[in-house]
């Protein structure tokens, strides 16, 4: 059968009687099976430190890779989002400081903080849209420092600079979710959802109308389009990532304070997208694993050349320099102008009807 | 094709109001840019079905008129009725969603989408669901309807194409079909000729006659091969203001429109 099948495919039309997963790329198969397997390889601390960190901040710059690349909107607020909801979840749920904490049930908690993280992120949309280009930045630069002294100097709901510890995840189906390997898979499980979402609402009427936006509002306005409205939609979806992200974030550390969603957090959202390219979806967990890969050996790399430590920002920060100077488009737009290369001195010409799940632009 | 705009409250509203009102109705319209009167005291009435031809040299207004009518820019004062509504105050969008369209003078299109997802967008724009989070499916009335346009603007054979990668005349073709997507009742066509061939200059005036005959027009075009082949009135602007008002004939054989702007063009 699977046979004849091919030869239909093969003889008649490339497109008909495909097989589901025939059309998933041969780069799917091989990342997705290594991930899966990543427990039997790496050691629990590359797993926790590494990965789960990684796929953490991958869905808020997930998150503003979203609205940047599709809608052309470069949000700030987007670790402040992830913050909120961390937030709620330490303030109804259960936390280390019994005075504030409500001790509601799970079920309850995590809903209500994607609920609000979410209607906090359409707020942020809804001043934010109004404006374009770098006052949009200025703006949501605005809120996530109004966000970042609020929390630090609120002390009756927001316990001020200490925060709160001991968030930790609920025990579901008997297993402890921070331990390394059930903690990559919660993340990795998130982190690939919110990928395939993002990859699905792009090519949904609601994603084509957001890049028509972003292309050209006026003529999307033209066609019957309420632009207004789709950008502060699209914030909502991307406040949706980014506030899973942020719950995931707040268990990782099992804390959450002031600095988790602060000025410097803020930028570095900023600089994984850019780094990983704001391109394509997954630039965003490139652009978090290199960040991740140099937060933690930079202090190493560092001592062994005979630097102070603490110089590590200084090594993130020529990285940026370096990666936007040779390729405004990140590490995908350098890896893909190799592959091109490469492609013309073979002496390939790219076919016009590629496979949509491969052309993921 | 039968993607319908408008909210049903206003529905029977509108088509009763259409019988006897005029598809667009101009009262003393006026915009400022600042101190400069770009239009002054503009009134127009045009009836349903009716196909106008607006000209009138660089300056005159004529595109002016045209974003006040869809609302890219708001009115200064002056009322603009669309079949009896009062649409002065709308946003463009709502405008779009009652049967108003407008192509663009400079193609306004989505260079990094395909032909057919441009078309697409355009019949989504006019229907509801244009939030929607589902994929179209293969049989999907829009993108069927979507299909249907693009093969009326002969472009099926690039229709997977990026727009970026057209060529000017059939850049301006998809602009057609982007203001004919949904159930378009009144269409106001800013220099749809500008930039084409000869050959495609035919093609355009094909596309135009063969709209069906209750769907009225506003162009505006300076080549008089077309406009006159494909309008029944004409209106001449000068400075801001309707200058003459007539058949095409007349305006043609009007010595002040002579003196004014043909003279130069036929010399």
């Amino acid at each position: 059968m699977a046979i004849a099948r091919e030869d239909v495919r093969t003889q008649v039309n490339p497109s008909v009687g495909t097989l589901w997963y025939e059309k998933i790329p041969r780069a799917y198969w091989v990342v997705g099976f290594i991930l899966l397997v990543m427990p039997l390889i790496a050691g629990d601390f590359v797993l926790y430190q590494i990965f789960g960190w990684s796929f953490i901040l991958g869905m808020i710059a997930l998150s503003l890779m979203f609205l940047a690349g599709y809608g052309g909107m470069v949000s700030l607020a987007q670790m402040t989002i992830a913050g909120c909801a961390g937030y709620m979840v330490a303030i109804f749920g259960d936390s280390g400081i019994d005075a504030i904490s409500m001790n509601w049930p799970w079920w309850i908690v995590i809903p209500l903080a994607l609920i609000i993280a979410v209607l906090f992120g359409t707020l942020c949309g809804a001043l934010a849209v109004r404006t374009e280009g770098i006052y949009t930045i200025m703006i949501t630069l605005a809120i996530a420092a109004a966000f970042f002294y609020f929390t630090r100097q609120n002390y009756v709901v927001f316990n001020g600079f200490a925060g709160f510890n001991g968030v930790l995840p609920p025990e579901l189906f008997g297993v402890n979710w921070r331990g390394p390997v059930a903690f990559y898979y919660l993340t990795l499980f998130w982190a690939v959802l919110a990928y395939f979402a993002v990859l699905y609402v792009r090519r949904s009427p609601f994603g084509l109308a957001l890049q028509g936006v972003r292309d050209n509002p006026r003529r999307m306005e033209a066609l019957g389009f309420n632009v207004t409205a789709h950008r502060i939609a699209a914030y909502s979806f991307a406040s949706l990532i980014a506030a899973i992200g942020g719950i995931l974030l707040v268990w990782s550390n099992s804390q959450i304070s002031p600095g988790t969603a602060g000025i410097g957090p803020v930028i570095d959202i900023l600089v994984i997208a850019v780094v990983g390219g704001i391109g394509r979806p997954i630039g965003p967990f490139i652009g978090a694993l290199i960040y991740v890969l140099l937060r933690t050996f930079a202090l190493d790399v560092l001592t062994s050349v005979g630097l102070p430590p603490e110089r590590f920002q200084l090594l993130i920060g020529l990285g940026f320099l370096l990666i936007v100077f040779w390729s405004p488009d990140g590490v995908l737009g350098l890896w893909q102008r190799w592959q091109s290369r490469a492609r013309d001195s073979a002496g390939f010409r790219r076919s016009a009807g590629r496979d949509i799940a491969g052309d993921d632009r | 094709m039968n993607a319908v705009s408008a909210p049903t409250a206003s529905v029977a509203h509108r088509l009763s109001a259409a019988g006897t009102a005029n598809a667009l109705e101009l009262r003393g319209v006026t915009r400022m840019f600042g101190a400069l009167a770009a239009l002054t005291d503009i009134t127009l009435s045009i009836r349903p079905g009716e196909r106008r031809g607006v000209l009138g040299s660089n300056g005159a207004g004529k595109t002016t008129l045209f974003n006040c009518i869809t609302g890219d820019f708001p009115v200064t004062s002056g009322t603009i009725r669309f079949f009896g509504e009062d649409i002065t105050h709308f946003p463009a969008h709502e405008r779009i969603r009652r049967g108003l369209r407008r192509t663009y003078q400079i193609s306004l299109l989505f260079a990094g989408l395909s032909v057919l997802d441009n078309v697409y967008l355009a019949c989504r724009g006019v229907s509801r669901a244009r939030f929607s989070l589902l994929r179209p499916r293969r049989n999907d009335a829009l993108m069927q309807a979507a299909e249907d346009l693009v093969a009326a603007v002969h472009l099926d054979d690039v229709k997977d194409n990026k727009v970026a990668t057209l060529a000017h005349g059939q850049q301006r073709q998809l602009e057609i079909a982007l203001a004919l997507a949904g159930a378009p009742r009144f269409i106001l066509f800013d220099e749809p000729a500008a930039g084409l061939s000869p050959t495609e200059r035919a093609e355009l005036v094909e596309i135009l006659t063969s709209l069906p005959a209750h769907m009225g027009y506003i162009i505006i075009e300076h080549d008089m091969d077309v406009a006159l082949r494909v309008v029944e009135h004409v209106t001449m602007m000068h400075n801001g203001a309707i200058f003459k008002e007539g058949s095409p004939e007349e305006i043609e054989n009007d010595p002040e429109v002579q003196e004014l702007y043909l003279g130069g063009a036929h010399a």
